[in-house]
């Protein structure tokens, strides 16, 4: 038994880790073409079919280029912070849900009791990647980045952790896989559809989770540095923010890193608000393992489609301007989110199902 | 005088911005959603698609030397334009045409003939000053090369670029 979970464990890590990695890859793809399509360019189109081994040529790029260390930087954590910024981002999807069973195997690394509170303990680590190599760099505009994104994703891990409560307040307790059977149950946290979906309560509690999700959205905007927020790095004002000094790999994994936070960040919204692997009318992984892959499938499109509008908004928005970002940030989400758990929980009390 | 701008008064839902930043995203919708089906019209992909056929006649490209109808070179090495080039990107070394030859009144003929395409302006003096109307710019625009070396067009490569000019004054033909 025990080998078993072993053996299923590691298969598991190794396929989410290359799932994962790949989807990376071509979400930097989809980022230029989207990007391009928006600005009536056309992209990268030239390696390979539509440009699709532009991935790949990248990634030979910055394996190819001079790993330069600057004198002038304090070179321990100079190393450092680039791992900082990836590991974490990689560490929380462990915890996610992104399938049913397959062969009787749940598909979630490690589905322990407190999930969502391990995603924030791990995520808000990420910060201090920035941190270090902000200070580290030993230059201003990394330094200005790196003060800029502490405030930042201080701030708005409150209204992070604020806009989740609902959800336990309703479930009572964090771990992710019973968040994702009560969706299944109960129809999804912000489209209640499925199962008892007659039920006025439901619909009722959809609007405290519509609010809780629109201020979690956009609290994991700011979390992942994405452009309304992207302060840290402001190429227009800072030069490059937090990673001006970086170069070749270490540069790539900052950038790699902000897109596994992003695809880290869509997971979290999908399996908390929208129904996680579930799909209307698609049977779990126990009928087969067919339906097992396709839960996978339909859990990844999900993601696929949050990364999709976190592209579209970054090429839409303007960058807000420092304290917008804080009066938002403090004034705005933070009292919406807290009077939002009290709204959850005056529903709870007052309208029992 | 300072002048103080008043700042617009925003009603609620402007200052809710979700309005605002659904209108914009629905306009960057729009654009991809153009893009996508082909209706916006993008730069040309160069080296699939040419200039070529849509160049004017007046274009001026690389700068070569004809022939005529005969196939004589219609250069006399007089370097009116080595002297008017302003770059000074023309390289003339003059020979004499042996007297038993059929054109031997023209007396000189270009030994040597190099255009320094790095230093060229592509300005059209070298062809307006020409007597014999033998040097004209011609609609070639893509010249490259791996050196320095490669850059400079000897007279074999401006003939060739050249080719032979039609309908111009053959007034060698004639003189006795």
């Amino acid at each position: 038994m025990d080998y078993v979970f072993l053996i299923s464990s590691f298969i598991k890590i190794v396929a989410l880790f290359a799932v994962v990695l790949g989807i990376v890859n071509y979400t930097v793809y989809a980022e230029r073409r989207i990007s391009a399509l928006i600005q009536d360019r056309l992209g990268p189109n030239r390696v390979g079919p539509a440009g699709l081994l532009q991935p790949i040529a990248d990634a030979l790029k910055f394996l190819a280029k001079e790993d330069l260390t600057p004198g002038h930087v304090n070179k321990f954590y100079y190393w450092l912070a680039p791992c900082l910024a990836m590991i974490p981002a990689i560490t929380t999807l462990a915890v996610i849900p992104f399938g049913s069973t397959l062969f009787g195997v749940p598909m979630v690394i490690a589905d322990i009791n407190v999930g969502v509170l391990f995603v924030f303990a791990i995520a808000s680590l990420s910060v201090y990647g920035i941190v270090i190599a902000g200070w580290s760099s030993n230059s201003k505009y990394p330094f200005l980045g790196g003060v800029r994104s502490t405030s930042q994703m201080i701030s708005y891990e409150l209204s992070l952790g604020l806009a989740v409560i609902p959800i336990f307040l309703l479930l009572g307790q964090l771990r992710l896989t019973e968040v994702v059977r009560y969706q299944i149950e109960h129809g999804w946290m912000i489209a209640p559809f499925v199962g008892d979906w007659a039920n006025p309560h439901k619909w009722l509690l959809a609007i405290p989770m519509m609010i809780s999700f629109v201020v979690f959205t956009i609290a994991i905007f700011a979390e992942t540095n994405r452009l309304p927020f992207d302060l840290p790095e402001a190429e227009t004002e800072l030069v490059g923010g937090y990673h001006t000094e970086y170069g070749s790999m270490k540069f790539a994994l900052f950038f790699l890193g902000e897109y596994v936070a992003m695809i880290t960040g869509s997971a979290i919204i999908v399996t908390l608000f929208l129904g996680g692997w579930h799909f209307p009318w698609i049977p779990d992984g126990s009928q087969g393992w067919g339906w097992g892959l396709v839960n996978i499938f339909v859990f990844f499109s999900k993601v696929v489609v949050l990364l999709c509008v976190f592209i579209w908004v970054r090429w839409t928005l303007p960058r807000f301007r420092y304290d917008q970002l804080m009066r938002l940030g403090w004034v705005f989400f933070f009292e919406i989110a807290l009077a939002n758990i009290f709204l959850v929980a005056i529903i709870l009390a007052y309208f029992p199902s | 005088m300072a002048i103080t701008v008043s700042r617009p008064k925003l009603n609620w839902s402007e200052r809710l911005y979700l309005p605002a930043i659904v209108a914009g995203m629905v306009i960057t919708l729009k654009h991809f959603k153009n893009m996508l089906f082909g209706r916006t019209k993008v730069t040309m992909q160069y080296p699939e698609e040419k200039w070529d056929s849509q160049l004017p006649e007046h274009y001026r490209g690389a700068p070569a030397l004809v022939r005529d109808e005969s196939g004589r070179i219609r250069c006399v090495a007089c370097q009116l334009c080595e002297f008017i080039c302003p770059p000074r990107a023309i390289k003339i070394i003059p020979g004499e045409i042996p007297s038993g030859d059929r054109f031997a009144k023209v007396e000189k003929f270009p030994n040597e003939f190099d255009i320094d395409m790095i230093r060229c302006i592509y300005c059209g003096l070298c062809e307006e000053v020409c007597p014999e109307q033998a040097i004209y710019l011609r609609k070639d625009y893509a010249i490259t090369g791996f050196t320095r070396a490669d850059m400079v067009h000897d007279k074999s490569k401006l003939l060739e670029i050249g080719g032979v000019m039609q309908g111009v004054v053959l007034k060698w033909n004639e003189k006795k």
